[in-house]
């Protein structure tokens, strides 16, 4: 099958997962357990790495400055903006891509190669919508604030390092994430969580929705599910920026 | 009643269906045997509406198919239960939330009403308070029979099943036919079942269907195939020893 071919399949599975839910009810219940699953289930990992990588763009920024005319405080300012523009909706949503796509592919391609989707469509249930909606929904409303923890920690990671190594002053760092503070940036973070969200939630579906054969095959799926998903996060990261920045 | 009337069905260039009518009472077990590729599963999937038939009409008590309207399928889907030959139990969900899953799906009854229904249909698949076990830590005989409790829990008009037997000892096959069989009688349904399986074949198959090469090749009970001459039914059928020896004593004695 060609990559149009895809493509077009991807939209007309969208069609078919945009319906009203059959049961309000049981639609509530399907999309807190996924807000559990693919959001409460990602805080560690998100805030574990967002610590650290800030802590790491603040000792790297810290160590290239080594110009005596730049001020101490563009340390902080540029693992806030780091952070913001970068790190937080692009990489956290690349490392949620990895973690959140295999599930959902492995989860809901396991359900197609045992017929558990064939039951649900024999019992009148529109899969794709009892099964893909609520994790849409679940992505969109839970990753804007995964993203956010993501921006703080990252920034407060990068604190906590200068501290611990004694590379710049923590009052230059405060005044530097103060400093020149853009609110758009938070609107352009926003929309990337908001965009890269959906992309998690659907690509990975669309691979274990459509998975023929075994439990290989939904291996297989897997791995080109989390592959398309960071590819296709990183080509509209390109976009977005060009639009919203350029 | 379910009457097929003349379906095709192709997959590409590959015809798997061509031309098949049959009629399959209600009250009466039903099986669809043939040899891998016959067309059972693509003729038991069209029967269930998960493919659509290029030619010829499929149609439910009098209702064709392919003329209903949405809501009219809808309701016919959930006049329907299947069993699947993996069973097909949500794994995410018990016993009990498996089973309440179609009552919950379309029904609107209070929690305690659901669970009367449930603990009535685990009853009668004789199954008891195994309600909060997960489908991995039922075997599969067990999963059978809760795979036929959902089935039955919203009083199907017709019962499909796939391969019931499918990975189950001889004595937990039998118990699952009978079970399939009493079911059939005792709530008036109309079961389809596909089977590769010549015990059920001779246990229950109160109308057989012998499908090969997509056509219809042969159709009685299971007295009528123990004198078929149909070299097709036969060669199939009475493959083994053990069953050659059973249609020879048959013969032997009802001559």
């Amino acid at each position: 099958m060609n990559y149009l071919e895809h493509v077009g399949k991807y939209f007309l599975m969208l069609k078919q997962v945009f319906k009203r839910p059959q049961k309000r009810s049981v639609f509530g219940a399907a999309l807190f357990r996924e807000i559990e699953d693919l959001g409460l289930k990602s805080i560690g990992i998100v805030a574990f790495i967002s610590f650290f990588v800030g802590g790491v763009v603040s000792i790297q920024t810290a160590l290239n400055v080594e110009s005596p005319l730049i001020p101490k405080s563009l340390i902080g300012f540029a693992t806030k903006r780091s952070m913001i523009l970068e790190f937080a909706p692009t990489f956290a949503s690349i490392i949620l891509a990895g973690k959140v796509g295999s599930f959902i592919t492995s989860s809901i391609g396991t359900m197609r190669v045992t017929e558990q989707i064939d039951a649900l469509e024999v019992m009148g249930i529109n899969s794709l919508n009892y099964l893909v909606l609520p994790k849409i929904l679940a992505a969109l409303l839970f990753y804007p604030l995964l993203v956010f923890l993501a921006i703080f920690l990252g920034i407060f990671g990068g604190w906590i390092a200068g501290v611990l190594t004694d590379l710049f002053h923590s009052l230059d760092y405060i005044t530097g994430i103060q400093m020149d503070f853009d609110p758009f940036l938070i609107k352009y973070a926003f929309i990337k969580s908001v965009v890269f969200a959906f992309v998690i939630a659907t690509i990975p579906s669309y691979h274990g929705y459509y998975v023929k054969g075994g439990a290989l095959e939904v291996g297989r799926a897997s791995t080109q599910a989390v592959v398309w998903t960071s590819v296709v996060i990183i080509l509209l990261n390109y976009f977005l920026t060009q639009l919203l920045l350029g | 009643m379910i009457t097929v009337e003349n379906i095709h069905k192709s997959f590409g260039d590959n015809k798997v269906l061509k031309g098949i009518d049959a009629t399959f009472e209600r009250g009466k077990t039903s099986l669809i045997i043939g040899q891998s590729g016959s067309g059972k599963t693509v003729f038991l999937k069209s029967l269930l509406g998960l493919f659509q038939p290029e030619q010829g009409s499929i149609s439910f008590d009098g209702s064709i198919s392919k003329e209903m309207s949405d809501d009219q399928k809808r309701q016919l889907r959930q006049d329907m239960g299947m069993v699947f030959q993996g069973s097909a139990l949500f794994d995410s969900l018990s016993v009990e939330e498996n089973i309440m899953f179609p009552i919950k799906m379309f029904a609107n009854q209070a929690r305690s009403e659901m669970l009367d229904r449930v603990n009535a249909v685990l009853k009668r698949v004789n199954l008891e308070n195994i309600n909060a076990k997960f489908p991995a830590e039922l075997s599969g005989g067990m999963q059978k029979r809760v795979a036929i409790a959902r089935a039955i829990v919203m009083n199907p008009k017709y019962l499909f099943c796939d391969e019931p037997n499918s990975g189950l000892d001889p004595k937990t096959a039998i118990v699952i036919d009978n079970l399939i069989q009493e079911i059939t009688k005792e709530y008036q349904i109309t079961t389809v079942i596909n089977s590769h399986d010549m015990n059920s074949v001779m246990e229950i198959g109160e109308k057989i269907l012998f499908l090969k090469d997509g056509l219809k090749a042969w159709e009685g009970s299971n007295k009528e195939i123990f004198k078929t001459d149909n070299e097709s039914v036969v060669d199939f059928v009475y493959s083994s020893n053990l069953f050659k020896k059973v249609r020879q004593v048959y013969l032997d004695e009802t001559n």
